[in-house]
C-alpha cells in the first residue's frame, strides 16, 4: 500500500507532542547575551535624537545601537515582484532614521546578560521627537494635502491591470451594480512569536542563525550582501516554528540586528518577540477599501469589471513589496468568465505598522469583493445567488483558460477544472439544501438564521525550483533533506511519504530535515502553498534515483536482473521468489567506497536531485456558512460551515482537511473578529489579545470539507496542487452573506469584520425583531 | 528587583531548588533555569495557555504566576505525559491520531489543560470539553481536532474502565 495519498500519522508529531520539539527559543548559545528592541511610541514624528546614555550605563548591559551607529545604514530589499516602478524610496530601514512612521518601529535596539535587564534598561533609552501630522487611511494618504511620510509622498505606485475592452462592456450592459467593500486589518498571528539565535565564530569566519524560516536561502542572501559576507559562510539552522501564515520569515529589522550584534559583540545574540510587539511588529496584512463594479446583461451574463483598490500598506514598504495588490487585482475575476476587466490600486503608506501577506493574500480579499458584487447583482436582477453564479462560471468548454494578469510574474492560465460540479459537490456533501430549508423555518418562528455561499479561485506554487538529497544509511534509514521550511504544515511528513513510497519503507521510519542551508544549497522555501510541490517534486525525483541505485545494486548482491527487483518492506526482493532478498541496509553497505568504486560508482546509496519551473496552478473552491445573529446584541453565531476543495492530489488528506479547517478558523476571525484599529493619532489599539481576538473553540464551529481530486495538476510529478490556503479565502464573503440572508437584507455587509454595531444597526433599519430565545 | 530567593520546586515528580529573583515568573524558572522547554510562551499576558501547567493539580498560566509563588508546589509539565519508557499517554496519543497539531506551539498547553479536565471530569460532554478548550487558543487547527482527540481520549479511559 502506498503512503501518498493516505492520512498517515505525522512524522513530526513524536516530538511536538512530548513537548520535546525545538523552536527558537528553545535554542541557548552559552555565552549568549540578549537583545531588546526600544520602539516608537508615537505614529508620526521627527526623530531628533536618542538618548542611550542611561541605557549604557545600566546593570549588564553590553551595546545600545541607533541608527547613528550604521553607516551606511541598510534598508530592507524587496523580495517579491511587481517592480513596476523602483520602490527605494519606501523602504525600511534596520532602524528608524531622521523620522519615526509607526507606533512600533525601531528606534534602537539594547543587549545585555539577560532578558529581564535587557528589558530594563530598553526603558531608559529616551528618543526625541517632534510630532508630526499622521494619515491612517489609504484613500486621504494619496490626496495631495495629506501629511507626507517619505520624500515621494504617500502613494508608492498606482498598479493598472486589466484585459479586454471593459469600457464597451459597461457601454452595453443591461444593468450595471457597484458596490463599495472594505476588509480590515488583520494578519496571520502565529502563536509563536518571532526570534532569532545568531552565533559567529570569529576563527573559522562563519555565522549561524536559528529561527529563519520560510524563505531561509533569500534571507541568506540578503544578509549576506548587508553585513558584507560570502553567503557560503553564513548557515540557517532549522527549528520548528509555531506557525508561519505568511508573516514569518519574511526578512525584518531584526533579521539584520541580531546577526550583526553577535558579530560585532563576538558573543551569541538571543531576541524573542513578545506579544505586544508582534502586535505591532510584524506584517500587518489585507486592508484595504475597494470600489467594484459589475457590468451585466439582463440574464446575468457578467460581461466586465471595473475595480478600484485602495491599499493600505502602512508606513514602509517591506519585502513584499506590492505583490499583495497586484495578486488582489490579478485575482479578482476568480473562477468566472469574464470577457474585460479594468482593474487599479493605489498602493498607499500610512501611520501603521508595514504590511505583507497572510494566508491567502489577494485572494480573501478579492474574493470578498466579487462575490458580495455577485450577490448584490443577483438581487438586483432578481436572480438565484447560485443561479447567478452558475450562469458565470468557467466551463470545460472555456479550459484552459488565458488571462493577461500577472501573478509573480506569470499570465494567469487556469488548464484543468470542473467548476460547476465542484459546487455541486459542496451542495451535495454540505446538505446545503437542509441548510437553507433550516434556516428558512427558523426565520419563521423569528430566529434570524441565513445560508451564504463564496466561490474563490487559489493560486499555487508557480516559478522557482527546489532540490533534495534522498539516502540511507548503513543502518537502513532513511534521510531526506530537502527545501522548504517547516512552519507546522506538516511538510517532513509529506515529504516521508513520497520518499517512502520510492523506497518501499514505512514513512515513519524517514529522517526529514528541510530549511537548514548547509544541507541544501539553494531553494526558494515555504510560501505560496508550494512546498508539497516543489520540494515534494523534488524528493519524488531523487527518491525515484535512490531507489534505483538500490535495484541496481541488489540485482548485483542477488544475481538477478535490476528489472526484477521490487522494494517492499525496507527489503529489495527478487520478482516472484519471494524468499530472496537483501535489506536496504545491506544495499546501503555494499555501497561503501571501495565496492562503488569497483563498479565505477560514487560511494553511497544517495542521490540529489533538483524539480525546476512547475507552472503555477490554480485550485478552487467553494465555501458555504449558515449564521444566526443576534439582532438585539449584534452577535453573530456560525453555526455551520463547509468547504469544499480541488487540490488535485491529496498526499495526505488529514493534513489538507487540517489546512482547510484551520484556515476557516482564521478567515472567521477576519471575517468577524479581527482587526487592528488605531486612535486619530495613530496609537494602535490591538497590543494584547484582549484586543486583536482570535477565534476560540467557543467560536469555530464544526467545518465539513469535501476534498476533491478532480483534476490533478499535469505540471508537477505528484498532480498536486497547494492545498495551504484555500481554507481561509471565502470565509469574509460567505459569512456577509449569510448574515444578510439571516436579516432579509441585501448589499447592507460590506465590511469584515462584521461588528456587532454595524449588526444592530442593519437589524435594526431591517425592522428585524429581537427574537425571543435566539440563543437558546 | 534583584532579591534573590531560594524556592523548591517539584517538576513532574523531581525536586529542585532553585536560585530565582522575585519577579521571574514559573514559565521562566520552567524553561530556563530547568530545561522543560516544553512549556510555551505565546503571549505572556495570560489569554492565550500555550504556558498552561499543572501547579498543585491545577490549571495554571505559568507566564502569570511568579517561581516564587511556586515555592512547595508540585508542578507538572507537558514532559512528565509520556510513560516512563517513552510512550506516548492515551491523550497525547489521540491528539496524534485525530490531527489535533499542526505547528505543536500550543499543544503542550492543550494537553495539559484537557489532562486537569479529564482528572476533573473523566466522562465530560462535548460542551464541557469546547467549553473547557475555549480557555486556550490555537491558531493553525480550527479546534475540531483538539475536540475529538479530547473526546476520544475520555472515551477511551471509559472503555478502559469499564468491567
Amino acid at each position: 500500500m502506498t503512503a501518498v495519498g493516505r492520512s498517515v500519522r505525522r512524522v513530526e508529531d513524536a516530538r511536538l507532542l512530548r513537548g520535546a520539539g525545538r523552536f527558537v527559543d528553545d535554542v541557548d548559545r552559552p555565552g549568549q547575551l540578549w537583545m531588546r528592541v526600544v520602539r516608537a511610541t508615537s505614529a508620526h514624528a521627527r526623530l531628533v535624537g536618542v538618548d542611550t546614555a542611561a541605557a549604557r550605563a545600566a546593570p549588564g548591559v553590553h551595546a545600545v545601537l541607533t541608527a547613528a551607529d550604521l553607516e551606511p545604514l541598510p534598508r530592507i530589499p524587496v523580495r517579491l515582484g511587481p517592480f513596476d516602478e523602483p520602490l527605494d524610496a519606501f523602504l525600511q530601514p534596520v532602524l528608524a532614521d531622521g523620522a519615526v512612521r509607526y507606533v512600533g518601529e525601531p528606534v534602537a535596539v539594547v543587549v545585555a546578560e539577560d532578558p529581564y535587564a535587557a528589558e530594563d534598561a530598553a526603558e531608559l533609552v529616551v528618543p526625541e521627537l517632534e510630532a508630526l501630522d499622521v494619515v491612517l487611511d489609504a484613500a486621504r494618504a494619496i490626496e495631495p494635502d495629506a501629511p507626507a511620510l517619505h520624500d515621494r509622498g504617500n502613494e508608492v505606485l498606482a498598479l493598472t491591470r486589466g484585459y479586454g475592452d471593459a469600457a464597451a462592456a459597461f457601454e452595453r450592459a443591461d444593468r450595471v451594480v457597484e458596490i463599495e467593500v472594505e476588509v480590515g486589518r488583520h494578519t496571520g498571528v502565529p502563536l509563536e512569536t518571532r526570534g532569532l539565535v545568531a552565533d559567529h565564530d570569529a576563527a573559522l569566519g562563519r555565522l549561524t542563525i536559528w529561527g529563519a524560516t520560510k524563505v531561509p536561502h533569500f534571507n541568506r542572501r540578503v544578509l549576506a550582501g548587508l553585513l558584507g559576507m560570502d553567503e557560503a559562510r553564513i548557515a540557517l539552522r532549522s527549528t520548528d516554528a509555531g506557525g508561519g501564515f505568511g508573516v514569518r520569515g519574511e526578512f525584518y529589522p531584526e533579521d539584520f540586528l541580531v546577526p550583526y550584534l553577535a558579530r560585532a559583540l563576538g558573543r551569541p545574540v538571543k531576541w524573542i518577540e513578545d506579544r505586544a510587539e508582534h502586535l505591532v511588529a510584524t506584517n500587518h496584512s489585507r486592508q484595504q477599501r475597494r470600489r467594484l463594479a459589475g457590468a451585466f446583461a439582463a440574464d446575468g451574463e457578467l460581461l466586465a469589471l471595473r475595480d478600484t483598490v485602495w491599499h493600505d500598506n502602512g508606513a514602509y514598504v517591506r519585502t513584499h513589496g506590492v505583490v499583495v495588490a497586484e495578486l488582489t487585482l490579478s485575482m479578482l475575476p476568480g473562477p468566472y468568465r469574464v470577457a474585460a476587466y479594468e482593474g487599479r490600486a493605489h498602493v498607499a503608506v500610512t501611520n501603521k505598522t508595514p504590511c505583507g501577506t497572510y494566508r491567502g493574500p489577494g485572494r480573501y480579499e478579492a474574493t470578498f469583493a466579487r462575490e458580495r458584487l455577485l450577490d448584490a447583482a443577483a438581487d438586483e436582477l432578481g436572480i438565484d445567488r447560485l443561479a447567478l453564479r452558475r450562469r458565470n462560471l468557467l466551463t470545460a468548454g472555456d479550459l484552459p483558460h488565458h488571462r493577461d494578469l500577472p501573478v509573480l510574474g506569470h499570465p494567469v492560465e487556469i488548464d484543468a477544472g470542473d467548476f460547476a460540479g465542484l459546487l455541486d459537490a459542496a451542495l451535495e456533501h454540505s446538505g446545503y439544501e437542509d441548510w437553507t430549508r433550516e434556516a428558512a423555518e427558523a426565520r419563521e418562528r423569528g430566529r434570524a438564521v441565513g445560508t451564504g455561499v463564496a466561490y474563490f479561485l487559489e493560486k499555487s506554487g508557480g516559478g522557482g525550483f527546489e532540490r533534495a538529497r534522498v539516502s540511507v544509511g548503513a543502518d537502513g534509514r532513511a534521510t531526506v533533506a530537502a527545501g522548504g521550511a517547516t512552519l507546522g504544515q506538516g511538510i517532513e511528513t509529506v515529504l516521508a511519504q513520497v520518499a517512502a513510497d520510492a523506497l518501499g519503507v514505512d514513512p515513519a521510519g524517514i529522517d526529514v530535515t528541510v530549511g537548514d542551508t548547509d544541507l541544501v544549497s539553494a531553494g526558494g522555501g515555504s510560501w505560496a502553498s508550494r512546498s508539497t510541490i516543489f520540494s515534494g517534486g523534488a524528493v519524488r525525483l531523487a527518491a525515484d534515483a535512490t531507489a534505483e541505485r538500490a535495484r541496481e545494486v541488489a540485482a548485483e548482491l542477488l544475481e538477478a536482473a535490476p528489472g526484477d527487483i521490487r522494494l517492499e518492506d525496507g527489503r529489495a526482493v527478487v520478482a516472484g521468489s519471494g524468499d530472496r532478498g537483501v535489506t536496504l541496509a545491506e544495499i546501503a553497505a555494499a555501497c561503501d567506497a571501495t565496492s562503488a568504486g569497483r563498479r565505477g560508482d560514487e560511494p553511497g546509496l544517495t542521490a540529489a536531485r533538483t524539480f525546476v519551473d512547475a507552472p503555477m496552478t490554480y485550485p478552487y473552491g467553494v465555501h458555504l456558512a449558515q449564521v444566526e445573529v443576534d439582532s438585539a446584541t449584534g452577535g453573530v453565531r456560525v453555526l455551520r460551515y463547509f468547504i469544499a476543495y480541488e487540490v488535485g492530489r491529496a498526499v495526505n488528506p488529514a493534513l489538507v482537511a487540517g489546512q482547510l479547517v484551520g484556515g476557516a478558523a482564521q478567515g472567521l476571525g477576519g471575517a468577524l473578529l479581527e482587526a487592528f484599529r488605531y486612535d486619530a493619532s495613530g496609537q494602535p489599539q490591538c497590543t494584547s489579545f484582549m484586543d486583536y481576538l482570535i477565534p476560540s473553540a467557543a467560536e469555530v464551529p464544526p467545518v465539513g470539507t469535501a476534498i476533491r481530486e478532480d483534476a490533478p495538476s499535469p505540471g508537477n510529478p505528484l498532480g498536486a496542487k497547494g492545498a495551504g490556503e484555500g481554507g481561509v479565502d471565502g470565509a469574509g464573503a460567505a459569512v456577509a452573506a449569510a448574515v444578510e440572508d439571516a436579516l432579509g437584507v441585501t448589499r447592507a455587509l460590506v465590511e469584515v469584520p462584521i461588528v456587532p454595531e454595524r449588526v444592530r444597526a442593519v437589524a435594526a433599519e431591517a425592522g428585524t425583531r429581537p427574537a425571543v430565545g435566539a440563543w437558546s | 528587583m534583584s532579591d534573590v530567593h531560594l524556592i523548591a520546586i517539584t517538576v513532574n515528580g523531581t525536586r529542585h531548588e532553585v536560585a530565582v529573583e522575585a519577579r521571574r515568573t514559573l514559565a521562566d524558572v520552567l524553561r530556563h533555569d530547568l530545561g522543560h522547554t516544553g512549556t510555551h510562551l505565546g503571549c505572556e499576558h495570560g489569554i492565550c495557555g500555550a504556558c498552561t501547567v499543572l501547579v498543585d493539580g491545577q490549571p495554571t498560566r505559568s507566564c502569570l504566576v511568579f517561581g516564587v509563588q511556586a515555592d512547595d508546589a508540585e508542578v507538572e509539565t507537558v514532559e512528565g505525559l509520556a510513560g516512563a519508557d517513552g510512550a506516548l499517554n492515551p491523550l497525547q496519543d489521540a491528539f496524534g491520531a485525530h490531527h489535533a497539531l499542526q505547528c505543536g506551539f500550543c499543544t503542550p498547553g492543550f494537553l495539559m489543560l484537557a489532562t486537569a479536565l479529564l482528572r476533573e471530569n473523566p466522562d465530560p460532554t462535548d460542551d464541557e470539553i469546547r467549553e473547557a478548550m475555549a480557555s486556550n487558543i490555537c491558531r493553525c487547527t480550527g479546534y475540531q481536532s483538539i475536540l475529538e482527540a479530547v473526546r476520544a481520549a475520555a472515551d477511551g479511559a471509559a472503555e478502559a474502565a469499564a468491567p
